[in-house]
């Protein structure tokens, strides 16, 4: 692997950085998160490794992964974090760039009205309009 | 017949354990002379130490033997305890059946067999010690500092505070030591200048610290109280009372060499004053380099010089003073990079050591404080970062950790950052090592706050490939390999001893380690002291430390200078040795022998059938003598006995071991 100063720094990486919220750099890989998730023998990758290789900017082998989909979102991981890295939120994150990508949104303004009266409820609503809207 | 009493350690389970006390003390008391045996479970403590007390009033005891511990850890513990129960100290003897028998052996009835030897051994010297006194000898009240690094003007500060005269001898033309050369300090990003300057113009003021730069330790000796120094103050070649510091020699000098202090990455003139802020401010003419003394040409300095203060007549002055109390503080050089090829270091001029670094960010070093390339003098872009060089290695560098060199690296990823805010920091790291105050704090702001990328894996090969260098690594945390383009190389290159510490520990008396580290008495309880009565360690030169470890322990080593100074006389150990003038033939085989220069010659009369004879015999001189015994074994007629370990003594100790 080639590490340069623009991979260190790439785009994704920053968009990531600017939907969770949180900072990558302040992990200093103790292993904590992978130990305590309860998920953790389903994934390809563990979830330090997340971390470590979105510090060091490799954000397309993290997406490419399995992991950041079994991730049950219990925030086990952030509720234990010794650097205060809320990995779960980091996870949402790299879970909304892969859908922003996806082409068009599954809701539409317009349909909403009926959806909702077919009695979808709305967090459903709200957050489908988030995860295929960009 | 004598009324010998065994006092039996437990020492918790140390000796306890392994070693069948009972049998041991049913034994002793069957040994010839035993009148009495006791055991405690911490003979040391104050219960252990009544009951021998007690026991020597009680029993009418005139020996005492202690079975326990190693008598470097307690005889001198049982021995006040033998002389506030009226009993001369020296007729204390220790068996030590922990470290000889119990540590060492795990078959109990073995071990129980062997400490009633080492009991029976004990209590046969015993018998035959002799109560001795001590004498007394005045103490010279000036305290000898050896380097004036931080260490040093610290240690001279504290001592010549309290009045004691202090002479502070440097080998190089300036004090300031290692710290002089430093840009910044971690964690606070002091600049190392301005905190050290002010100590040492304090130094150079000071109405009782005498200064000694260019000069170096010819010759010790004498002992604790009364060590006689011979120094060796250089040919400066300059006149110092004349010399107005006015620069225009070494302006004019025309001879050019890489400079010491500047790491080589700058040349500096034959006549030269090392860096801005040297005390003294006056310079030194590089003898080896100048063209005067090499082709006996030039003299410009002399011609140009307003002050007449040019002298090449100059020549080393031997000075001779005797000192009380002497406190080492040589510090440090860095381990030799020509083991560590892979690094490249000396093959291309962007890869450098940390020291190298910070003369390279420092406003009075080579670029003036801007950080450029050594090679094209541009900004660096990509600099990477290679901890544990040389250190951490046990195959071709150093085993230990330097201890340091997490931290300034920290620092020079910070400042790096701080000069060039569009570069980027990488640091290779094996384990960040951050114990200190704020340290891992620092650590951490490097990281999250300047951006600095942290791979946890050591570099295999650095290697230029155009204008720039090609680094080859691995992070072990993601399992992957890395190669980096970076436009600087800084190692951070393990600490070691002054070449010559060795040379210096066998002057003084002082013992080194295997990476010639001096070592102290006792790594916990006596950390400034060295094996050597008055003789006290600071800085470096004992291990690896930061500034504030090396400040602390020098104030440290100066107050048992001071300790030691503020006496008027010293107890002498009495165990020295003794010539037995009707025995010695006056062979004086014991005189070659000797290595404290002790023992010389005297002519004795006596009367022999009436009639008046003079003959040669061999006199000791007590305050000399250091009791090694040497001389005991070399006098062929037995006249050279060692007190407190006589031929009788020693050769009843062989029958009784043998028994």
């Amino acid at each position: 692997m080639k590490i340069t100063t623009a991979q260190l720094n790439g785009e994704l990486k920053a968009e990531i950085a600017q939907i969770s919220g949180e900072h990558v750099a302040d992990c200093y890989q103790c292993g904590k998160c992978s130990a305590a998730c309860p998920v953790n023998e389903y994934m390809d990758i563990l979830p330090h490794q997340v971390l470590r290789l979105l510090q060091l900017g490799m954000t397309e082998k993290v997406l490419e992964s399995k992991t950041i989909w079994v991730c049950a979102a219990c925030f086990t991981c952030a509720g234990r974090c010794p650097r205060d890295v809320d990995l779960a939120v980091v996870m949402e994150a790299l879970r909304a760039v892969l859908l922003r990508k996806r082409e068009g949104s599954r809701l539409k303004g317009e349909e909403m009205p009926a959806l909702l009266r077919k009695g979808m409820p709305e967090q459903g609503i709200v957050s489908g309009f988030r995860k295929y809207t960009k | 017949m004598r009324r010998i009493g065994v006092f039996v350690c437990w020492c918790g389970t140390n000796i306890g354990a392994t070693v069948d006390l009972e049998t041991v003390m049913e034994k002793a008391r069957q040994m010839p002379g035993v009148v009495f045996a006791g055991d405690n479970k911490y003979m040391c403590s104050e219960i252990g130490q009544t009951l021998i007390r007690d026991t020597i009033v009680q029993e009418r005891l005139d020996r005492v033997v202690v079975a326990s511990c190693s008598p470097r850890m307690h005889e001198l513990t049982f021995r006040k305890t033998a002389a506030a129960a009226g009993l001369n100290p020296y007729l204390v003897e220790i068996a030590n059946i922990r470290e000889h028998c119990s540590w060492v052996h795990k078959d109990k009835a073995e071990a129980t067999q062997k400490a009633i030897s080492l009991v029976r051994t004990a209590v046969a010297k015993a018998a035959r010690n002799k109560p001795l006194q001590a004498d007394q000898f005045a103490v010279t009240h000036r305290a000898l500092v050896i380097g004036a690094g931080i260490a040093g003007i610290q240690a001279a500060l504290d001592i010549g505070e309290t009045g004691f005269e202090v002479d502070l001898v440097e080998r190089t033309p300036s004090i300031g030591g290692r710290m002089a050369q430093l840009d910044k300090t971690f964690p606070t990003l002091d600049c190392s200048a301005c905190i050290l300057t002010p100590k040492m113009v304090d130094v150079a003021v000071h109405p009782k610290i005498n200064l000694y730069t260019y000069s170096e330790i010819e010759a010790v000796e004498g002992y604790v109280g009364n060590f006689e120094v011979t120094l060796r103050q250089k040919a400066r070649s300059i006149d110092k009372e004349k010399c107005t510091g006015c620069g225009i020699c070494y302006e004019k000098c025309p001879s050019k060499v890489d400079g010491e202090f500047e790491e080589g990455m700058s040349k500096r003139k034959a006549i030269y004053v090392p860096f801005p802020q040297a005390v003294p401010n006056v310079p030194v003419i590089d003898r080896e380099n100048c063209r005067w003394f090499t082709k006996e040409k030039c003299g410009v300095c002399k011609k140009v010089c307003p002050a007449d203060a040019v002298d090449f007549e100059q020549s080393d002055q031997l000075i001779k003073q005797k000192y009380g109390a002497i406190v080492v503080a040589t510090g440090f050089d860095l381990v030799d990079l020509d083991e560590f090829g892979e690094f490249g270091y000396g093959k291309h001029p962007d890869i450098i050591t940390s020291m190298e670094f910070e003369r390279l960010v420092n406003a009075s070093g080579p670029t003036g404080g801007k950080l450029l390339r050594p090679s094209n003098q541009e900004p660096p872009r990509n600099v990477v970062f290679i901890h544990c060089v040389g250190s951490r290695d046990k195959s071709r560098g150093k085993p230990y950790c330097s201890k340091i060199c997490c931290m300034y690296t920290a620092k020079h990823a910070i400042l790096l950052k701080e000069k060039y805010p569009k570069s980027q920091a990488y640091v290779f790291y094996i384990d960040v090592r951050t114990a200190g105050k704020e340290f891992e704090e620092f650590h951490r702001r490097a990281v999250e706050e300047y951006g600095a990328a942290y791979l946890r894996g050591i570099v295999g090969k650095v290697f230029p490939s155009g204008d720039k260098l090609l680094v080859n690594g691995v992070d072990t945390l993601s399992n992957q390999t890395v190669e980096l383009e970076a436009d600087l190389v800084v190692l951070a290159t393990a600490i070691t001893p002054r070449r010559d510490a060795a040379a210096l520990g066998r002057m003084l008396g002082i013992g080194t380690d295997g990476h010639n580290y001096f070592v102290e008495a006792h790594p916990k309880l006596r950390p400034v002291e060295s094996h050597t009565a008055g003789i006290f360690l600071a800085g470096t030169c004992q291990g690896p430390r930061d500034i504030p470890e090396t400040v602390a322990q020098a104030g440290g080593a100066a107050a048992k200078a001071i300790a030691l100074l503020s006496k008027e006389t010293l107890l002498s150990d009495p165990c020295v040795s003794n010539v037995n003038e009707s025995l010695c033939t006056g062979c004086l085989a014991c005189l070659p022998v000797c290595p404290y220069k002790a023992i010389s010659e005297k002519t004795i009369t006596e009367k022999v059938h009436g009639q008046e004879r003079r003959r040669l015999v061999a006199e000791i001189n007590n305050a000399l003598c250091q009791g090694c015994g040497a001389c005991s074994t070399a006098c062929r007629p037995g006249a050279m006995n060692l007190l407190g370990f006589t031929n009788e003594q020693l050769l009843a100790e062989v029958d009784a071991i043998c028994l």
